[in-house]
């Protein structure tokens, strides 16, 4: 009976999610509106290599940079569309504490709302990658592509993502409208040390120690081999050595690391997400608006 | 005693600052989230320069867009949805009963903004500068302060415009606001010179003053930049001077505009739209 309630809760938020996303255009605007922000994202790596090549994008580091960054969009939207439903309901809407009392689950509230995030991330990082492979001869050859690691890597890490989303949502009740900073500063820890638009080899020694606990690095890792395998091995046969720094890891122990920290994730997000709720309902500060 | 119309406004500019700065040291937690934080995005950044071996100058390109990409966040946010965010909070329609210029409570948004933005960015300048060895070269620091201080003007005369313009918006003023995010780093050239877009498309761009505003900057403070320059110095400053004018100019009729046809359509008023 819970299950069937979750369930419906799931629907009815993701639908309310789809309408605050959404509704606010007509679906040729909206399909615009979706597909601008992340190619003029990408656009900016793109002519930061220009500027240092030439202008050369048929290589592999290109193909890496460039399928890294279209699939850290996952990682930067999820996390902004967990911690933006507290933000929006709080202190936009107003209707916080009405659906922090009603009779449902919060957590599948709120994942119910990232869902369809999540539907619309896709269809960015989906045309990225086509533009990628079109105009600018990024390496996806859909003939070598290994769909049973690139789909079951992208699942496993998208839930993770997700967990570790709720942990964000629960500390976005104690901060002021600063809170937007949260998701986008710790997408940039995850750009930055998990191999995202440059292997970790480039980092410091320490930092890629961290690099190497942290699961958006296999995540990263595990989608680039599902997706470009060729250009990855092209990648490492031209450095002459490791130059991604995780040429030793197989498929198979990045899944089960990456099943480990969903996992690990869970357990951590619930207890930050109980513990930041009771100190704001404590502090007074479930219905809190700070709009200076 | 009545004060004069100049001391009430004023007034009103502290007045709607105060918040802002005081806000500020009432939740330190902005220092994570939008000082330390950040910091990991133009590390990124200059990691992918530092991995193709590029030239020093353009990972302080990085450092100094990333620094900057502070003032159009706070624009975005704190100036250009401010106006549909009081309207939403239910504070407009004070404001606009209140006997002074409109203009002042803008002014009072942007002093406050910019107060703590420029704490804020020069913050993030300065620990990019020690972590990536940044070499700043700075002969004419009056010079390096009048444009800054024109960007600024112009940039936040641009805000102070899009604050009126976005006050008829609904929830589009949010979605504008993050649209023009990575579209307008990419066309103003935050992480790369901005000629590398073409004549053309920089010129395009340079309607936003951050574009000119960086490119002078870097002319400024970078010892090869000089090759990377969109324009020269003087024509950049001379253009952002114009700007000046124009977005002050056109903010204030477009606040009365936007601010009458809301009255006859009845939408200042109106939430949740």
């Amino acid at each position: 009976m819970a299950v069937i309630n979750d369930l419906k809760v799931f629907k009815d938020s993701a639908w309310l999610g789809w309408q605050m996303e959404a509704n606010w255009t007509d679906p040729f605007l909206f399909m615009t509106y979706s597909m601008v922000k992340p190619i003029a994202g990408t656009l900016i790596l793109v002519l930061m290599y220009i500027v240092v090549t030439g202008g050369e994008t048929a290589n592999a580091y290109f193909s890496y940079m460039y399928v890294g960054n279209a699939m850290y969009m996952f990682v930067a939207e999820v996390l902004f569309g967990v911690t933006w439903v507290i933000h929006d309901d709080r202190e936009h809407y107003m209707t916080l504490k009405q659906v922090y009392i009603a009779p449902m689950n919060f957590y599948v509230y709120i994942l119910g709302r990232s869902a369809i995030k999540i539907a619309i991330t896709s269809f960015g990082v989906f045309i990225t990658l086509v533009f990628g492979v079109m105009a600018l001869g990024v390496g996806i050859n859909l003939a070598e592509v290994d769909w049973l690691l690139f789909s079951a890597s992208l699942i496993v890490g998208l839930i993770s993502i997700c967990i570790l989303g709720l942990a964000l949502g629960g500390i976005s009740f104690l901060t002021a409208k600063h809170s937007i900073g949260i998701n986008e500063g710790l997408a940039g820890v995850f750009y930055v040390l998990s191999g995202v638009v440059f292997p970790i080899t480039i980092l410091p020694t320490w930092a890629q120690s961290i690099s190497r606990v942290l699961p958006v690095t296999y995540w990263m890792e595990a989608m680039r081999r599902g997706l470009e395998p060729a250009a990855m091995r092209e990648l490492t046969s031209t450095a002459g050595f490791d130059v991604t720094g995780m040429s030793g890891v197989s498929d198979m122990t990045m899944m089960v690391y990456l099943l480990a920290s969903v996992l690990v994730f869970f357990i951590l997000s619930i207890g930050v997400f109980r513990f930041t709720d009771y100190i704001a309902r404590k502090k007074g500060k479930v219905d809190w608006t700070t709009a200076y | 005693m009545t004060e004069s119309y100049i001391a009430r406004n004023l007034r009103a500019v502290r007045g709607r600052a105060y918040p802002r700065l005081i806000g500020s040291t009432r939740e330190p937690s902005w220092f994570i989230f939008d000082v330390i934080l950040p910091l990991f995005t133009i590390a990124g950044y200059a990691y992918v320069y530092k991995f193709m071996d590029a030239r020093a100058e353009l990972v302080g390109y990085v450092v100094l867009g990333g620094a900057m990409t502070a003032f159009w966040l706070n624009i975005l946010w704190s100036m250009a949805s401010q106006l549909y965010w009081e309207k939403e909070i239910g504070n407009l329609p004070l404001y606009l009963m209140a006997p002074i210029s409109r203009m002042s409570i803008l002014a009072g948004m942007a002093v406050g903004g910019l107060f703590e933005t420029t704490i804020q960015a020069a913050i993030t300048l300065a620990i990019g500068a020690i972590a990536f060895n940044v070499v700043f070269s700075l002969a004419s620091p009056l010079l390096l302060i009048v444009v800054f201080v024109v960007t600024m003007i112009a940039l936040y005369g641009m805000g102070m415009m899009f604050a009126s313009l976005y006050l008829l918006l609904g929830r589009e003023a949010y979605h504008l606001s993050a649209l023009m995010m990575e579209p307008v780093y990419f066309a103003s050239g935050f992480y790369f010179p901005v000629k590398h877009l073409g004549f053309w498309a920089a010129a395009g761009a340079s309607v936003i003053p951050i574009t000119l505003g960086l490119d002078a900057l870097r002319q400024m403070i970078f010892p090869g930049a000089i090759e990377d320059a969109f324009l020269s110095l003087n024509t950049e400053i001379a253009l952002l001077c114009g700007l000046c004018v124009i977005f002050i100019v056109l903010s204030r009729y477009a606040l009365r505009y936007m601010e009458n046809l809301g009255k006859k359509t009845g939408r200042l008023t109106l939430r949740w739209q």
